[in-house]
């Protein structure tokens, strides 16, 4: 993540909405889980689980996939492009 | 099920017998391991302490996963499902999801500024941003304190499988002490000669060990005790239940609304301060590169799931009556999880619990003392007593170091109660988030005066460690528990939060008017480039074989 004191002179951070979606993908978990009245509650349930107990589950899985795709974007986004200069030797 | 309190009645002879063989085993790894990806030589801090920053995605993934989800949390989280439920037990969960996106956003920059620089700590970092002796110290001295009664609580983790196994019971202090004893001097001893390696390589097997035990357990004692829908049941109606001592209900099935804070707070204040303990540090340090620490931020949470369900085996021992007392007659909760799988599974199937708990200790209190030892060398011993020190100098005195943390650990658990261990670890955890703006703040911005950073601390200790004395609860007067009013919102919340938003606040508010009366503030020995470079970045390459 890029923030403050990247000046012009550097070459780093590439794709600035690439980069947006990756932050993105990295604050919803955080908003989901401290939100927790959205989730304290017992229905809807799974077989006998109440619905706070599968919910945190399912949430472990969501995370690793978006952490995942942040990883991807971020990649992407520092991607040397044509045209700039030589990346390194 | 067997009858519960028949079960003392003598040491489980196949249990202990298949803990002793796997102790064994991973001795013998222990001491192998200096072989693992081999450097030239061990007398340096690079090879001793950090492995040679080389260790890849899947080495890293066991490291980090051996070395975050200690025995002791394997045995305090269903402990407290068990005990008083859902707040003071799953929000583990929710902690260890938020845990990795956050981890994702800054350990990949302290990474690479630690490569171009040769860090060591974090310590080093905020010397090398700030030139400031005072700062770096404090975040020093922060870390080494917090983690000392972190490694004693490994011990407790060990005594707890002893305990049910039959060990350690009656009989004198020696018969008493001496399996922990021998553990301690095993661990010292490869830990002294393989370094960051040994854990490395154990913590392979104790991971397998741990997915293999907990995956089992839930397939298998479900039914055993009435299915998913009579443990629930239990749980709820434990909860619900008036504790004698407080007239207040035992515990949370769910948090009701008055809870929400607490459970918010308390996972947020402990992923935030998780990656900020040394032993994580040294951990996430020893990856060969940025994108190593990245990908394990996505592979990680599989540790989490596990967790998960390992808390839920706290309410499965309610539905199956578990009785956790221990060799001396008292009711223990923390018992919970090794009776549980000595009422249920045979002999030999409990021993490589037992073994997956004891072992399990055995990682995180290696890389513990690795990671304290070396915050003392690079940020006491060099910094303040020998600045001429030498790489061999400072990989002898850390390794010699990590031997007393370690006897200082032994002799804690020894000689006090449990319960200043768990009251020290508790404070531990406050104290370890007062130095997240020193170092997480300083890796984007230099807007923070360093004379603010070092008050916001102290401020953040001080009332940190006054909130958390004054909480009382039924069985002490004092560190009766880690949640307190958070003034001004009339919420209860999890202290380390409160203390961490006031640190935050002062170290603004102190830093706007140093600026305004034009403070130096001191020099910055990294440049903005450092905090992207990777492995394929000619000057990393020049540092990293």
């Amino acid at each position: 993540m890029s923030l403050g004191n990247d000046s012009g002179s550097v070459p780093t951070p590439g794709n600035k909405a690439l980069l947006a979606a990756a932050g993105v993908c990295l604050a919803i978990p955080l908003v989901a889980l401290l939100w927790v009245g959205s989730y304290a509650k017992e229905t809807p349930r799974i077989g006998s689980i109440p619905f706070f107990f599968w919910y945190q589950f399912l949430w472990v899985i969501i995370t690793s996939a978006l952490t995942y795709t942040a990883h991807r974007l971020v990649i992407a986004a520092r991607r040397p492009r044509a045209g700039s200069a030589e990346h390194a030797r | 099920m067997s009858a519960p309190l028949a079960v003392h009645s003598g040491v489980n002879g196949a249990a202990l017998t298949v803990l002793i063989v796997l102790f064994v085993v991973v001795t013998v790894l222990g001491f192998l391991a200096t072989r693992f990806h081999r450097g030239d030589t061990l007398a340096s801090l690079d090879e001793w302490g950090l492995g040679g920053r080389r260790f890849g995605t899947w080495v890293t993934w066991f490291l980090l996963g051996g070395d975050l989800y200690t025995a002791y949390t394997f045995v305090a989280v269903p402990a407290a499902m068990f005990a008083t439920g859902a707040v003071a037990g799953f929000f583990a969960v929710p902690y260890t999801i938020i845990l990795y996106p956050i981890v994702f956003v800054f350990m990949a920059r302290l990474w690479s500024v630690s490569h171009r620089h040769g860090y060591i700590t974090s310590a080093d970092f905020v010397q090398g941003r700030y030139g400031s002796r005072s700062l770096s110290l404090a975040v020093a001295v922060t870390g080494f304190l917090a983690t000392m009664p972190y490694i004693a609580l490994q011990l407790v983790g060990i005594q707890a499988v002893l305990d049910v196994a039959g060990l350690g019971g009656s009989g004198n202090w020696l018969a008493k002490d001496l399996p922990l004893f021998v553990a301690f001097a095993v661990l010292a001893a490869y830990t002294y000669t393989s370094g960051l390696r040994a854990p490395a390589v154990i913590a392979f097997v104790k991971d397998v060990l741990i997915y293999l035990v907990i995956i089992v357990a839930i397939v298998y004692l479900p039914h055993k005790v009435g299915g998913w829908d009579a443990i629930f049941g239990a749980a709820k109606d434990k909860m619900a239940t008036t504790n004698a001592a407080t007239g207040k209900p035992t515990g949370a099935f769910i948090p009701s609304s008055q809870q929400f804070w607490a459970y918010a707070t308390l996972g947020l204040g402990s992923a935030l301060a998780l990656f900020m303990y040394p032993h994580s540090i040294t951990a996430s340090l020893s990856a060969k590169s940025r994108n190593t620490i990245r990908r394990n931020a996505a592979i990680l949470p599989a540790y989490s799931f596990v967790l998960g369900l390992l808390a839920l085996l706290g309410w499965v021992a309610i539905a199956a009556k578990t009785n956790p007392v221990g060799v001396d007659g008292k009711p223990n909760a923390q018992l919970v999880i090794p009776q549980l799988f000595e009422d249920f599974f045979p002999g030999w199937f409990a021993g490589v619990a037992f073994a997956a708990v004891a072992i399990g200790a055995l990682v995180p209190a290696a890389i513990m003392s690795i990671a304290a030892a070396n915050t003392f060398t690079r940020n006491i011993y060099k910094e303040w007593l020998r600045p001429d020190a030498t790489d061999a100098e400072e990989a002898k005195v850390s390794k010699l170091m990590s031997l007393l943390v370690k006897a200082f650990a032994l002799i804690f658990v020894l000689t006090m109660d449990r319960q200043n261990a768990i009251n020290f670890q508790l404070l531990g955890g406050i104290w370890i988030l007062q130095t997240f703006p020193a170092v997480v703040l300083s890796l984007y911005t230099r807007w923070f005066h360093r004379r603010a950073l070092l008050l916001g601390w102290a401020v953040g200790m001080v009332y940190g460690t006054v909130a958390a004395y004054r909480v009382a609860s039924p069985t002490t007067h004092h560190f009766g528990g880690s949640l307190a009013d958070i003034p001004g919102l009339g919420e209860m919340g999890y202290i380390a939060m409160t203390a961490f938003v006031l640190n935050v606040v002062v170290a603004a508010v102190v830093s706007a008017v140093l600026h305004a009366m034009h403070v130096a503030n001191g020099t910055d020995g990294t440049e903005v480039t450092d905090y992207h470079a990777d492995v394929d970045d000619p000057r990393v390459a020049s540092d990293v074989p």
